[in-house]
């Protein structure tokens, strides 16, 4: 029996797309797809945990199926693992919810079960989060006013490859930042099952004026499904398999 | 597909004397005051049938249905209970007309760790460890790692007294990544190894509670993690008696918790031996101090003596 690949988008930003089409439209576009998007806001220190401008970093969630939080920079590492999770779980809960709906009549959802069936469904959602495979393209904005935050987000991710690869399930994650210099988005590290290699690239990240989220959306989702990752999960699978083909 | 709901720490506030009845089960519990509030939700001191009991409500049910699976297993375990007693899983539909979801446990009375031991004394320490261990290697037996072990989550209840686990919310099995952690407790946010849920998980976390017991304020990881660990330990002159164990445990040398407990048994009655020589010999020290100043002096002497033979046989 083949295991579900649950893939995820996860935008790192501090402020309003400025270029392109609605982020919100590329999201729901991406989760058509079945990629969810996730969006975490970084506030500045001085800012309130409410700002006006931040209201778009729920709505591209809402619409990508994901999850989103406002975050001050000192709390990034437990907030990208906290929504990573968060949002498996949700994915996954959202599948059993689907099959529940199968059994039991379009009006059962797990809310209506009572708390001791509801136990045991969530056994079989942890097992599946826990065993699952997963593939998180990280989309790190790198408008002007993010440099100073680089570093930080640098930490955060690798403790997220830290943590996510105590799982029993494989992990793929890749790295674009945007804006590219001359496209949408740039590739900053290739599908790969461990983060550890991001030291050395990170700092060369240079910062741009403009912040295009949703065209960098719609160019993300590409990237699931591209050769390069199909190919790091199979090498895994089958390591011989080419050998023998000669 | 219902699946936009965002997460957002709203909590809920419910006034002393509010009426929380159960949608499935019918029971009815009165609000008294607020304990506390943690990640998933909020706790309230309530009363059922005039008794005193611990409510946790919140609105993330998805969370709080793994949280009572977790009690529930922990239930199952053999011999002394490590978790609170669960009493009651139930919805509560507010007046609203928002469901919330709880669950009601035993509600244990007691002290925070760090000021028991600021109270009552420093020979605390050693007990506390050992209990501590000892439920943990209970846990770990049954296939359980604690994860989210750290100074909140305990309580020192008294007569007898006795460390008990308050929040077992981050227990998670064995071979899984840990569900739940708060950064200086977590080996992996000092770069001492992986957050898979294995024995010296906890063991590490229980070293740093130690830690946080004689630094309330806690400490910053600092360029190099372990120099830190290390350095923060020497420097504590009450826990010079474990220090070697407290040390593997941080390193992860320890692969069960029988192991580190047998460490600790044996340096704190090497302690205890030397404590009781100390006593007993050290009317007979001021004796011996004058014979081995009369032993030096001599000793010296001869060798001057021997010395200034030697030279006078070199001169022609």
């Amino acid at each position: 029996m083949k295991k579900g690949t649950l893939k995820q988008i996860l935008l790192i930003t501090d402020g309003c797309s400025n270029k392109g089409e609605d982020p919100s439209a590329t999201a729901a576009l991406a989760q058509q797809q079945g990629i969810t998007v996730n969006v975490i806001g970084i506030l500045e220190d001085d800012q309130t945990e409410d700002p006006e401008g931040l209201q778009e970093v729920e709505d591209i969630a809402q619409s990508g199926g994901g999850v989103s939080q406002l975050v001050y920079k000192q709390a990034l590492s437990q907030t990208v693992q906290t929504v990573t999770k968060q949002a498996m779980t949700q994915t996954i809960q959202g599948f059993v919810n689907q099959e529940l709906k199968q059994i039991l009549g379009p009006s059962q959802s797990m809310e209506d079960l009572e708390p001791e069936k509801r136990g045991e469904i969530m056994e079989v959602v942890e097992d599946m989060g826990e065993t699952c495979d997963l593939e998180v393209l990280v989309l790190v904005d790198t408008s002007a006013s993010m440099h100073d935050k680089l570093p930080t987000v640098k930490e955060a991710l690798i403790d997220l490859s830290v943590s996510l690869n105590a799982r029993i399930g494989r992990n793929r994650f890749s790295i674009y930042s945007f804006p590219g210099k001359r496209k949408d988005i740039q590739k900053v590290l290739d599908w790969s099952p461990k983060l550890d290699s991001i030291s050395s690239i990170f700092p060369k990240l240079t910062s741009g004026g403009i912040t295009p989220t949703g065209p960098a959306i719609r160019e993300a989702m590409y990237q699931f499904g591209k050769k390069s990752l199909l190919r790091s999960f199979r090498d895994e699978d089958e390591p011989d398999v080419e050998e023998a083909w000669y | 597909m219902k699946m936009n709901q965002t997460w957002k720490k709203h909590g809920i506030d419910l006034r002393p004397g509010t009426k929380v009845k159960g949608k499935w089960h019918q029971k009815s519990y009165k609000i008294q005051k607020k304990l506390g509030q943690g990640a998933v939700g909020t706790v309230y001191l309530c009363k059922y049938n005039g008794r005193e009991a611990a409510l946790k409500i919140s609105e993330q049910s998805t969370s709080m249905t793994v949280e009572v699976n977790v009690l529930k297993s922990l239930d199952k375990v053999q011999g002394k209970r490590l978790g609170p007693y669960l009493l009651d899983v139930d919805d509560w539909v507010s007046p609203t007309g928002k469901i919330f979801s709880f669950y009601v446990m035993e509600y244990l009375k007691g002290q925070p760790v760090t000021t028991f031991i600021q109270q009552n004394g420093n020979e605390w320490t050693g007990v506390f460890i050992l209990q501590l261990l000892e439920d943990l290697e209970r846990l770990h037996k049954s296939g359980w790692v604690f994860g989210d072990l750290k100074t909140d989550n305990l309580l020192v209840i008294s007569s007898p007294t006795r460390i008990r686990w308050i929040d077992v919310g981050g227990t998670t099995q064995i071979g899984r990544a840990i569900k739940e952690y708060t950064e200086f407790f977590d080996r992996g946010y000092w770069k001492m190894g992986t957050r898979k849920a294995e024995p010296s998980y906890d063991l590490f976390a229980l070293v740093m509670i130690i830690l946080n017991v004689y630094y309330p304020n806690r400490f910053e990881r600092g360029a190099n993690p372990e120099a830190t660990l290390q350095k923060r330990l020497n420097d504590v002159k009450s826990l010079k008696v474990y220090r070697h164990a407290l040390q593997k445990a941080l390193q992860g040398k320890y692969q069960t918790a029988s192991e580190m407990k047998h460490d600790i048994t044996q340096a704190l009655y090497r302690a205890q031996h030397r404590k009781n020589k100390q006593l007993t010999t050290s009317k007979q020290t001021r004796k011996q101090k004058h014979r081995y100043l009369f032993l030096i002096e001599s000793g010296g002497i001869a060798i001057i003596a021997l010395l200034y033979y030697a030279f006078s046989l070199l001169l022609p």
